[in-house]
């Protein structure tokens, strides 16, 4: 099947290169989907996680130039959390008649307890949910409404601690970098001297090839002037970045900045920090492509774990996953529908085989135990029973002594009576006797 | 400052003998002050300092910075490993310093490994096993038959705490840990790296962090409570106005105004550690060594160790009869009074002391 379909594709792709003769106007094409674009206007989700304290806020204030977290909104950082917990923050920007519809996703909270074990957890779960979203809504029939609300790019903060990297850091990029474009940043970049910071980024760097976690990548372009900037960039990844939004007079230039006692730390100065690279890198020039490895590679990796775990049965079903099968199947991705269904009837059987011999087990105790509770039962009445007939014997012996006594009593007194009526008799007879004899 | 006290009478005419008829009623009894201090430059004074906090909060920097020498772990390793440890380590490096005469052993405790888990839950109890043990080692000296005239003391005398600066608030380690720690030794909290906050965020974090002490009932070197007389409680009320005190270490000089001086120089500007308008490194060093050294041994020989010693003795009240303490008393004397702590509490010092010790018990 491979080569003959080869062949058909290329005799179909046979592109001859014709010239035009005249203006035809297709050129306007990038012009239509311009002005088409602008007037949808466009959707960014950005989340940021760090620990607090690391300038997340702040630096998302001077990336947009807005004052998302202000002082009647204070940010997450002010408040304290207990637990992870993950806060969405819409804002609607325009800027050249172009509107952005910029949503960031703040994670306050994390890596702050003292126990961090599975901090990550929530992060991913909503990450989850967001592609859980988009995907139940694709699948749906009236599509006309896609709101897209996937993460497209997770700014993952470092501490400037100047060594290297964090269990904590490594453990959670390694969990994500499969499911979001992880950008790492150095937070408060204006602590390390640029020998320090220099080695900090080698540092880290190693560490991420270590552990080999997969970072966003910066895309090869064939445009010679783009590749160099673009190796620029890859050259100082990590972004070390500062973020102010308070403005401060430099020889007299009015920038922005940080204002120390020894000197301003400058916001947008190359030499200072990068925040400008990251900034035009995330809002100039990649912000459609983050939205593109979002929608191509992570949303793809999500939608095709997700799927395989469900009984396959048609292309428009509604594909509420099963929980249980799913969890299982995680792992399984790229077996064929077939194989898996197979397997998932085999798995099925041998379940209830099991169940049914548990069953049978179960019932089996509880019918000996019931016998055993009836013989014991039986016994118990048994006792009683020859206990009653003992009792019963001796009373009726106690009785029959009773009568025996009594009877014995009466002869005796039966025997007394006849003695005395004898004796009166006598009495009697001689009394008449006498009564007789005196008259003699 | 204490030498002020000494008499007119330069020492080599000898005490007590009197040439003027101003000086008749001169005795002679504050030339004790010279001959203690005479023992203690011979005795040598001992130093034991743990540092908490961590990794990459610039502990090692610090402990090279406040010492100008290579006194921290990192820089006696042979070869640096960056490696956090699984469990929390206990090292412990030693140094002979000596400045003008005055010899000192210096012991550097370091705890790599703490914080840096993922899990941190129980991170405290290696070091407060340490801090224990060490009391205990000292108890089983002390208790000796034959005991040593100079019993080695390992105890450890002052904690630094680093707290990151993030500029809110006190994470829940770092009060769990300073809550447990407060009560068993001197705990000095320090905010490390504070070049990266600006002046009102470090005024800022410094209230919010103060705040939280209190409300946590956490007492930090110097505690309220010891405070002898008057003048004690107007200087360390001073103290504890500023701390924590926000701290910046280097080990690298660099050319400032043609002067040389320690700092971290970046591209735009140039941090001078000595600097109190940069940072209050100064601050600390002057609690630390030059004016409250000490008080803190005294602090921790007479109330943190008699605590623990009480708990003991009355654990094993079958094994060691309570032989009362007068112990404690001759602690402070035996360390030697040449510091240019205020002399005159020292005196009184000592009997506050026992009364305060006898107080707790």
């Amino acid at each position: 099947m491979g080569p003959h379909y080869i062949d058909l594709h290329k005799t179909a792709v046979q592109t001859q290169q014709k010239s035009l003769e005249g203006y035809v106007g297709f050129a306007s094409l990038p012009n239509q989907v311009y002005r088409k674009s602008v007037k949808r206007g466009f959707e960014f989700t950005l989340m940021v996680v760090g620990e607090s304290g690391l300038g997340k806020s702040t630096l998302i204030n001077s990336l947009f130039l807005t004052d998302l977290y202000s002082l009647e909104y204070p940010g997450p950082s002010h408040r304290i959390k207990k637990t992870v917990q993950v806060e969405q923050s819409k804002v609607l920007i325009k800027e050249g008649g172009v509107q952005l519809l910029l949503t960031i996703v703040d994670t306050p909270g994390f890596g702050d307890a003292v126990d961090n074990s599975n901090c990550w957890q929530p992060i991913i779960d909503h990450i989850d949910s967001k592609f859980e979203d988009y995907l139940n809504s694709e699948s749906r029939v009236n599509r006309r409404q896609m709101p897209d609300s996937r993460i497209h790019c997770c700014l993952y903060f470092i501490a400037p601690s100047g060594h290297g990297l964090k269990p904590l850091d490594i453990e959670f990029m390694k969990r994500l970098h499969e499911k979001v474009n992880v950008i790492p940043l150095i937070a408060k970049a204006d602590t390390l001297t640029p020998e320090e910071c220099q080695q900090f980024k080698k540092q880290i760097m190693r560490e991420i090839l270590e552990h080999k976690i997969k970072i966003y990548e910066f895309p090869e372009t064939d445009d010679e002037e783009e590749n160099k900037l673009v190796k620029k960039i890859k050259d100082k990844l990590p972004l070390a970045v500062v973020g102010s939004n308070t403005i401060i007079e430099v020889n007299s230039k009015r920038v922005r900045g940080r204002q120390y006692p020894w000197g301003v730390a400058e916001v947008e100065n190359s030499d200072h920090c990068d925040f400008t690279i990251l900034r035009d890198m995330l809002i100039r020039t990649h912000m459609q492509d983050l939205k593109d490895v979002t929608n191509n590679v992570h949303y793809e990796n999500y939608r095709s774990r997700k799927l395989a775990a469900v009984t396959y049965t048609g292309p428009d079903n509604n594909r509420a996953a099963k929980g249980p099968l799913s969890t299982k199947h995680d792992t399984v991705e790229g077996m064929s529908p077939l194989a898996q269904m197979e397997e998932e009837r085999r798995d099925h059987v041998t379940k209830m085989k099991k169940m049914e011999m548990e069953m049978e087990q179960v019932f089996e105790m509880k019918v000996k135990e019931k016998v055993q509770k009836l013989k014991d039962s039986e016994a118990e009445l048994q006792r009683r029973h020859e206990q009653m007939k003992k009792n019963l014997e001796a009373q009726h012996r106690e009785l029959e002594d009773k009568r025996r006594v009594f009877e014995d009593e009466r002869s005796n007194w039966e025997a007394n009576q006849r003695l005395e009526q004898q004796k009166m008799e006598a009495s009697r007879t001689l009394e008449k006797n006498k009564k007789k004899g005196k008259i003699f | 400052m204490s030498e002020s006290a000494k008499p007119h009478h330069p020492s080599p005419q000898g005490k007590g003998e009197k040439t003027h008829a101003s000086d008749f009623s001169y005795v002679g009894i504050d030339a004790i002050l010279e001959q203690m201090r005479r023992k203690a430059m011979k005795q040598g004074f001992e130093l034991n300092i743990m540092v908490v906090g961590q990794s990459g909060l610039g502990k090692s920097t610090l402990m090279n910075t406040l010492f100008k020498s290579k006194v921290s772990r990192k820089s006696v390793q042979p070869n640096p490993e960056e490696r956090i440890p699984k469990t929390i380590e206990i090292k412990s490096i030693s140094h002979d310093i000596e400045e003008k005469g005055v010899r000192m052993k210096l012991t550097v405790i370091d705890t790599p490994g703490f914080g840096d888990h993922i899990n941190n839950e129980n991170c405290w109890q290696p070091i407060m096993k340490f801090i224990n043990d060490q009391y205990e080692a000292y108890l089983q000296e002390e208790i000796n038959i034959n005991r040593k005239k100079r019993i080695p003391d390992s105890r450890v005398h002052c904690c630094i705490y680093f707290i990151p600066p993030t500029g809110h608030c006190l994470r829940p380690l770092d009060v769990e840990f300073m809550r447990r720690l407060s009560k068993v030794v001197n705990i000095v909290p320090v905010i490390a790296k504070a070049d990266t906050l600006t002046l009102e965020e470090r005024d800022f974090f410094k209230q919010t962090i103060r705040e939280e002490l209190r409300a946590n009932g956490i007492d930090v070197y110097p505690q309220k409570e010891f405070d002898e007389d008057a003048d004690d409680r107007m200087i360390n009320d001073k103290i504890r106005e500023m701390i924590p005190f926000a701290v910046v270490g280097s080990d690298q000089e660099y050319q400032v105004n043609g002067k040389r001086i320690l700092g971290r120089k970046t591209k735009w500007g140039t941090i001078e550690v000595e600097n109190i308008g940069h940072c209050e490194f100064a601050y600390l060093r002057d609690l630390l060594i030059r004016t409250h050294m000490q008080n803190i041994k005294d602090i921790t020989g007479s109330i943190h160790y008699e605590t623990y010693r009480v708990r003991r003795l009355n654990e094993s009240n079958a094994h060691f009869k309570s032989q009362p303490s007068d112990h404690p008393a001759v602690q402070p004397k035996a360390n030697g009074q040449p510091e240019v702590t205020p002399s005159a509490p020292q005196a009184n010092g000592v009997a506050a002391k026992h009364e305060v010790m006898s107080h707790e018990m």
